[in-house]
Parts: structure tokens; C-alpha cells; sequence
């Protein structure tokens, strides 16, 4: 119950963004079976949405302690490369997942080590390996687009599962695991605590540092599951663009999922409606026919606007307004006992 | 009057915490501010201030009707204001706190050197030796607390106010504070104070005013009312037994030994000390600040790791490199500084409470939310705290509550051997009587405690033995009819007699 006040406003904000396009393009909503596949926007938003949604979900966590990862978009391209190259030595599927994985492990080892152990700022730390870590997916394809042909490999990119996109099937399996793990184990909390009060956490016990480290290597994992969906995808890894810039993007599906960056309390499932929000932007926009050269206008206009329908001050507004219309009314009432007197 | 307040309300989702009190400051008067923890104290001061923004109420400063809408706003009016939880910026050098927002400029930029002068200026009559130029991260609370002061008085051209300024300050700093107030005082400011210390309450001020609950009891001259008619007004009832000043029969007692310390140190935090621990036995630790006893408890606690010696139980030799492993030693510390070490803000009282044992139990296995439900029930209860339910963020709770819930926290994890640093800061006469009783009945079931505190009264009732800590050396043991109120000040103060009393 709690859990669903808690995303109304996400849920709120993607209800009007879906009407809006559909005033635009009003076969949004449809979804035609083709090939015992789902065909639509919908399902395209689905698909298309989820590299964001997946580093949102991980990123969610590292904000959730006060820190940031600016290096999920280039571990996407490192664990893509791994993967493809896997994929081309022979390595098969099985060994290709493996090491994509274990590199988006490594990569939020290396983050965490700065961050827990060494105590550098999380936003420098981790724009080491953003900045570097092109430069190891590059020596990885040899600076070339590496590209494959296996089709198990391609099935995280294209392929399907009872007419469900798998990208889709993977994000949302992902979130669900996620968020369930958090919420049933005492992880959530302790992440929360952690940070809130990172000094007032270890002394109670809790074991900061490897919690800390621990969520940086939970958003290379999710990372690494980008990165295999993106070079998936394209049948191909490509160091230099893959998952370019799209740190950002599950940045702001964070914030949009109102959670603080501050650190504490924070909603994987808002954050996974903000990824969603964000790809209904960026489709939305696409469907209902802009010239594409105002994309990136309306998209800033749009998240500018849910940003300040969510901030808490305006929600700090709305009850003292409130508060005094009530005070009003008291008032009145008493007045018209008085002289009903 | 030199500022009158009506009517002034002021309502928190769950919790009236003002509910139309009247207040009166007259110029050249220090008017105390009293009652529980959670009555409205410090909600009162910052809405008088404008930190929070008051539903309700007129405000008159010099007669006419003032409504300043930040801090700042209220300094312009000549509102100085200390708050109870000192919010300075510790990344900041003393001097660009002390001359934050007035900053003294030289062709547009800011004159370092005139800061600094400024800034020694404000200090003098405080009698602190600090560098200004450091950063203020480098000092101790007390220290912090004076330049908050400082800073305010300065600032305060016709009111000052202070919310529980002596909360972290020794005898020596209460009295300098109180000299400064008094100067002020006879300049014509109108000095609002408030503590939980009544001793302080009657020696420095002239008329009192008690909240309960969010209203306002009563306002009354302080020579017009004694100490048990005034605990009457805050607590609405007699206080049965007041358990400060009834000294604990002192017996010495033969204890089974639940642990010992030998020869446990650490450079430049506090020398080499033995130590044994009796089951069920409450230790006392005085001394100044600074003296080593907060040193003392981080070292026993696993906060800093000792250079030399060790611990160990009836089974061996004790781990304590951490705190987790001083946990899982049966170890638990409540530490001094609330707002930094222990509330976790944004976290309901319930998770707060729950929180040591959710680490202890480790993630995997949650303690189970009707446990956690039935702690912070169960505590709540215990301790009065003024909550308006385990669900509420322990950010929201006034700040004696905050304090109850950390205690709560330990006492939930039922340690062997707890450490309490400063427990009842902050804590009304009320909770802190309870607060007292607590103690002697958790030992009366075994666990042994070690308080640390500056409050001479409270380790007399409370204490069965007392070390006395000096410049980072137990200086001496004091057990049964020896604990008493001047051979501890003796002993704290005693220069050179350290030789002979060195034998502990
Ligand atoms: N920001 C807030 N949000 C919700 N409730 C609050 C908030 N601040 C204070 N309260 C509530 O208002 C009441 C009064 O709190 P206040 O801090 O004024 O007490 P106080 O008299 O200063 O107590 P103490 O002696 O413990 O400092 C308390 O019940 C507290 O829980
Ligand atoms: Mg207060």
C-alpha cells in the first residue's frame, strides 16, 4: 500500500505522457501479435528501454548510499566488448556471459576499492574508469567494431520469450529480483543506513564498507546485463558509442523516481518507471512526428517539468496550503457555533 | 516588552508541537525556556527565528510586528540564535564561521587578515586558545559550541537566544558563558535560555516560562519557585524520588570479573590502563573534556585499535580491532555525539532501534517486522519517547528523544558490557530519572555499564566505582564511601598529586 503511494507520482507522470502522445499519435497503445510475437510502441518502449532501466536499477542502490556511478556507461562498452570478443575466440555463450559478467564485477570492484577503502569521492572515482575505461574497451575489440554472428547471443538483443521482447524480459526480471532481494533481506535498510549515516551505521554494527563496495559492484553487474543486451543488439561491440552518455540517462531516471541523491530511502520501482518515463520521452517524441532536430528541447522541457511537479518543496506548498484552507474552516465553524449561540 | 509572541502554533503531521503560546522577553532579562523533551522548545525558538514557518501567531519585536522568514532575516532584526544541534560548517576555517555572511571585504574581496582580526576580537573573554585560521573540523564540540555562541552573541543586537548551550560544556566554559550572558544582560539584551540543568536555570536567570505538551504552563519569576514546584510544572506531576543527589549506597561489592583490560593504550589517545569489569557493576568515568575519557571508550570499543596490551574474559583473549568485533564481544557503546554518530536521520525510530541488531543478526536473516515493532513498542514505552509513532523519522523527534531512542538501540542488543557516553545529554529531569533507574535495573540483571559523564551527580547515584581521568591517564580509582562529589573534583583537579594515586 505504502509501496504504491510511494510511485503514484512516477505512475501519475507516465499516465500523462502516455495521453500526451497518444493525442499525437494515437496508435500508441496498440499492440498487434506478429509471429506470436507482441509488436508496438509500447513493447518497443519496453525493449528500447532497457539499457537505462537496467543501470537504473543499480545505480538506484549507489545513490541509495550517497554516492554516484559516472562509469556504468563505459563498463557497458568494456563487458559489450568482452563479450563479443568471447563470442568471436569461441568461447560460446555460457563463457561469454561469464566474462562480460565477471568484467562488470571487476569494474564495480575497482569503484568501490576508491570509494569504501580509499575514500575518494564517489563522483571522481568513478569518473576514473569513465574516462579510462573506452580506452580498455578499445584494446579489447582492437579498435574496431567487433562484430558476430551467434544467434544465442543475439537472443538477448532481439530475441523473444512467450512474445515479450527479451531486453524487456531481462529488465524487468532484473528490477523484480532486485527489489525483492532488498525488501525480503535486511539489505535494503542497511544500504539506506549506511547512507543516511555512514559513521553512525559502523558503529551500530553495520558493515559499511562492504556494503558500500558491495552496491558498486551490484551497478557493474547491471552494467555488464546493458552491455550484453546493447552488443546483442547490434550484433557487434562498439567501444567507442556504446552506451555513450548513458550514465546520465539512468541518473535522471533515479531523480525522476524521486529518489535523493543525498543518499537513504529509495524505490527501485521508481526508478525503473523514471528509466520507463524516459524512454517514453525520447519514443514519444519520435512517434508523434517532432523533426528530430527538437528532440533533445522537448525532452529537457518535459524531465524540467516532472522535476518540479515532484519537488518536495512544491509538495511542502501544497500542504501548508492546504493546512490553512483546513484552519479556514475550523475558524469558520467555530464562529458559526458562536453565534449560533 | 522587547519582544512579545502570541498565539503562536504550530502543527508537524501527527504532532501539535505549539499550540497558541504566549510569550514575553523584556529587555536587560534572562528568561528561561523549560519543559520535557518534545514540548516545544526548540519548535518555539525556530519559529521565532523563521526557520519554520509558523501556522499561526503575531510576533512583536520593539513593539512592532516582525515575521523574519530565515535565519539571517532574524540576525538583520538583531535575533541572535545558538540551535541546539550547532550548525556551523566544519570544512570552514573558525574565522570564516565566526564572519560567515558579514565576511569584512577589501576591494571586493575578502580581507583574510581583517577576518582574522575580526574574528580573534569576537573570541576574546571566552578564553579559548584556537587558531583561528584552522579548520573548525580540528575542534572538539565544546569548542564548537563556544564559537557557535560567540558567533550568535555578536550577531545579536537585541535578543539572544540559546538552546541548551551547556549541554557539552564543562564547569570552567559554563561559567565564562554565563559571565558573557550576564555582560549582555546589563547592556539591555533580552536573553532567552534554555537547559535541562535547573541548577543553571537558577542561577542565571530571572524569569522562567514552561511548555508542556505544546502549551505554555506558566510564566513566573525564577526566585519565586524552588526546584520541586518548578520539576511540577514541566511534568505536570511530583517527580517520585528525583534519583540525583540520593547517592547509591556505596558497598563495596565483590564481583565475579566479567572482563579485564591490562595495560590497554594507545598513543596520544589515552596511556596504557588496567582495568577489571564486575558483572552487574556500573563504572563511572570522570574527568574533564578532553581529558581521555571519550578516548578511553573508542579504544575499548574498537574505534581506534590500542598500541599496546589487550582484553580478555574468563574464556581468553577478547578481539575488539573494530567495532563489529567489539560487538560481537558483547560490547556496546552509545556515543557522545548523537547527531553525527548516532541517529540515522531519515530512518524511522523503529529501524533506529532495530538497527544494531539487524547488523549483528547480519542481511540475510531480517529481524522479523513485528519484532521490530514490538522493540520500539516496548521502548517507547520504557523511555517516554515522545514519538507520534515508531514509523516517524527520528530526524523529527526533538532532540532528548533522539538520545532515548540511541539508549534504545543498545538496550535492545542486551550487551554484557555497555558503554554509555554522556547518556542523559540533553534529557529532561523526568527521562533522566527514569534514565538512571534503567541503568541500575539492566546491572541488576548482569550487564555491567561504564558511564562517561560530566554531570558529578549522576555518577554518584548511578556508580559503583569511579575513575578519574586526567590529561589521558586514569589517575585514580575511587570505590564505595570514597565516591563522593569532592574527592572526585579533588581528584580531577589534584596537579602533581598524579604520583602517588598513578597506581591504578
Ligand atoms: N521537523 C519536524 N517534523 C515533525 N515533528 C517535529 C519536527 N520538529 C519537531 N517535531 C515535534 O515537535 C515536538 C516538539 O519538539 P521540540 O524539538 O520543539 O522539543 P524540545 O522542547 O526542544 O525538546 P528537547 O528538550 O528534547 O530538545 C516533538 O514532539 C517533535 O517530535
Ligand atoms: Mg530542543
Amino acid at each position: 500500500m505504502t509501496a504504491l503511494r510511494r510511485v503514484t507520482p512516477q505512475l501519475l507522470t507516465l499516465a500523462a505522457l502516455v495521453a500526451l502522445v497518444t493525442l499525437f499519435f494515437p496508435d500508441f497503445l496498440r499492440i498487434e501479435v506478429v509471429n506470436g510475437r507482441l509488436v508496438g510502441p509500447i513493447m518497443d518502449i519496453l525493449k528500447r528501454g532497457a539499457p537505462v532501466g537496467l543501470l537504473a536499477v543499480g545505480m538506484t542502490l549507489v545513490i541509495a548510499t550517497r554516492g554516484i556511478d559516472l562509469s556504468v556507461g563505459t563498463t557497458m562498452a568494456i563487458t559489450g566488448a568482452v563479450a563479443a570478443w568471447s563470442i568471436t575466440q569461441g568461447y560460446g555463450l555460457g563463457g561469454a556471459l561469464a566474462l562480460a559478467l565477471l568484467a562488470g564485477v571487476l569494474a564495480g570492484l575497482w569503484n568501490g576499492t576508491l570509494v569504501a577503502i580509499i575514500g575518494i569521492q564517489p563522483i571522481v572515482a568513478t569518473l576514473i574508469l569513465m574516462t579510462s575505461g573506452r580506452g580498455i574497451a578499445q584494446l579489447v575489440t582492437e579498435g574496431r567494431i567487433l562484430t558476430f554472428s551467434h544467434d544465442g547471443m543475439a537472443f538477448f538483443g532481439s530475441g523473444d520469450l512467450l512474445g515479450i521482447p527479451a531486453p524487456a524480459l531481462l529488465w524487468g526480471l532484473t528490477a523484480v529480483a532486485v527489489a525483492l532481494l532488498m525488501r525480503r533481506s535486511a539489505l535494503g535498510m542497511l544500504i539506506e543506513a549506511v547512507g543516511v549515516n555512514r559513521a553512525a551505521s559502523a558503529l551500530a554494527g553495520v558493515n559499511a564498507t562492504v556494503l558500500l563496495i558491495a552496491v558498486y559492484v551490484a551497478s557493474g553487474l547491471c552494467a555488464a546485463l546493458a552491455g550484453i543486451v546493447a552488443t546483442a543488439d547490434i550484433r557487434g561491440a562498439d567501444a567507442n558509442n556504446a552506451g555513450l552518455w548513458l550514465e546520465l540517462d539512468a541518473i535522471l531516471a533515479v531523480v525522476i523516481g524521486g529518489n535523493s541523491l543525498l543518499g537513504g530511502r529509495f524505490s527501485i520501482a521508481a526508478s525503473v518507471l523514471g528509466a520507463l518515463i524516459i524512454q517514453t520521452v525520447d519514443t514519444g517524441i519520435l512517434l508523434a512526428g517532432f523533426p528530430s532536430e527538437y528532440n533533445l528541447v522537448i525532452k529537457a522541457g518535459l524531465v524540467l517539468v516532472i522535476l518540479v511537479l515532484q519537488s518536495p518543496n512544491l509538495a511542502h506548498h501544497w500542504y501548508a496550503l492546504r493546512r490553512a484552507a483546513q484552519a479556514r474552516r475550523e475558524r469558520a465553524m467555530d464562529t458559526a457555533k458562536e453565534t449560533g449561540q | 516588552m522587547l519582544l512579545t509572541i502570541r498565539s503562536l502554533t504550530k502543527t508537524f503531521p501527527g504532532t501539535k508541537a505549539l499550540d497558541r503560546v504566549d510569550f514575553d522577553l523584556a529587555a536587560g532579562e534572562v528568561h528561561a525556556l523549560l519543559g520535557e523533551n518534545g514540548a516545544g522548545k526548540s519548535t518555539l525558538i525556530k519559529c521565532l527565528t523563521g526557520a519554520y514557518e509558523r501556522d499561526e501567531g503575531v510576533i512583536a519585536l520593539d513593539g512592532a510586528t516582525v515575521s523574519p522568514r530565515s535565519t539571517s532575516e532574524a540576525q538583520e532584526l538583531g535575533i541572535g540564535t545558538v540551535y541546539q544541534e550547532v550548525n556551523l560548517l566544519p570544512n570552514l576555517t573558525v574565522a570564516q564561521n565566526l564572519t560567515f555572511g558579514q565576511e569584512p571585504t577589501r576591494f571586493g574581496m575578502v580581507d583574510r587578515r581583517a577576518q582574522r582580526r575580526q574574528a580573534e576580537a569576537m573570541l576574546e573573554g571566552y578564553g579559548l586558545d584556537i587558531d583561528v585560521g584552522r579548520d573548525l573540523s580540528a575542534y572538539s564540540v565544546a569548542i564548537r559550541q563556544i564559537i557557535a555562541i560567540a558567533r550568535a552573541v555578536a550577531l545579536s543586537g537585541k535578543v539572544l537566544i540559546l538552546d541548551e548551550p551547556t549541554a557539552s560544556l564543562d564547569a570552567r566554559e559554563v561559567e565564562t558563558l554565563f559571565d558573557v550572558v550576564r555582560g549582555l544582560r546589563d547592556r539591555g539584551l533580552g536573553i532567552v535560555f534554555v537547559s535541562h540543568f535547573l541548577d543553571q536555570v537558577f542561577e542565571l536567570t530571572d524569569r522562567v516560562t514552561v511548555l508542556r505538551n505544546g502549551q505554555k504552563v506558566t510564566t513566573e519569576r525564577t526566585a519565586d519557585l524552588d526546584r520541586v514546584q518548578l520539576i511540577e510544572h514541566m511534568l505536570g506531576r511530583a517527580l517520585e524520588n528525583e534519583v540525583v543527589g540520593h547517592a547509591k549506597t556505596h558497598v563495596a561489592q565483590d564481583r565475579p570479573e566479567l572482563l579485564a583490560f591490562e595495560n590497554f593504550g594507545r598513543r596520544g589517545h589515552v596511556e596504557p590502563f588496567d582495568l577489571t569489569v564486575g558483572e552487574g557493576e556500573v563504572l563511572g568515568l570522570a574527568g574533564l573534556l578532553g581529558s581521555g575519557r571519550t578516548e578511553s571508550a573508542e579504544l575499548m570499543f574498537g574505534l581506534a585499535a590500542a598500541h599496546s596490551g589487550g582484553a580478555r574474559d574468563q574464556s581468553g583473549a577478547l578481539d575488539l580491532s573494530s567495532p563489529r568485533a567489539a560487538i560481537a564481544a558483547g560490547f556496546g557503546f552509545a556515543p557522545e555525539e548523537r547527531k553525527e554518530d548516532g541517529i540515522v536521520a531519515d530512518l524511522s525510530v523503529r529501524e533506529n532501534i532495530a538497527l544494531a541488531l539487524q547488523a549483528r543478526r547480519g542481511w540475510a536473516r531480517p529481524v522479523p517486522r513485528a519484532e521490530q515493532l514490538r522493540l520500539a513498542d516496548e521502548y517507547i514505552e520504557k523511555l517516554d519517547i515522545r514519538t507520534s509513532g515508531p514509523e516517524q523519522p527520528i530526524g523529527d523527534l526533538s532532540g532528548g528523544n533522539q538520545q532515548k531512542v540511541v539508549l534504545a538501540r543498545w538496550l535492545a542488543m542486551n550487551p554484557r558490557f555497555l558503554i554509555l557516553d554522556e547518556p542523559t545529554r540533553g534529557i529532561d529531569v523526568g527521562a533522566h530519572a527514569e534514565i538512571l533507574r534503567l541503568i541500575q535495573q539492566v546491572t541488576a540483571q548482569g550487564m555491567s555499564i561504564l558511564v562517561i559523564s560530566s554531570e558529578l551527580d549522576e555518577l554518584i547515584a548511578v556508580a559503583d566505582r569511579v575513575i578519574v581521568v586526567r590529561d589521558r591517564r586514569h589517575v585514580a580509582e575511587l570505590t564505595g564511601s570514597e565516591i563522593t562529589t569532592d574527592t572526585i573534583v579533588r581528584a580531577i583537579a589534584a596537579p602533581g598529586r598524579d604520583q602517588a594515586e598513578a597506581s591504578v
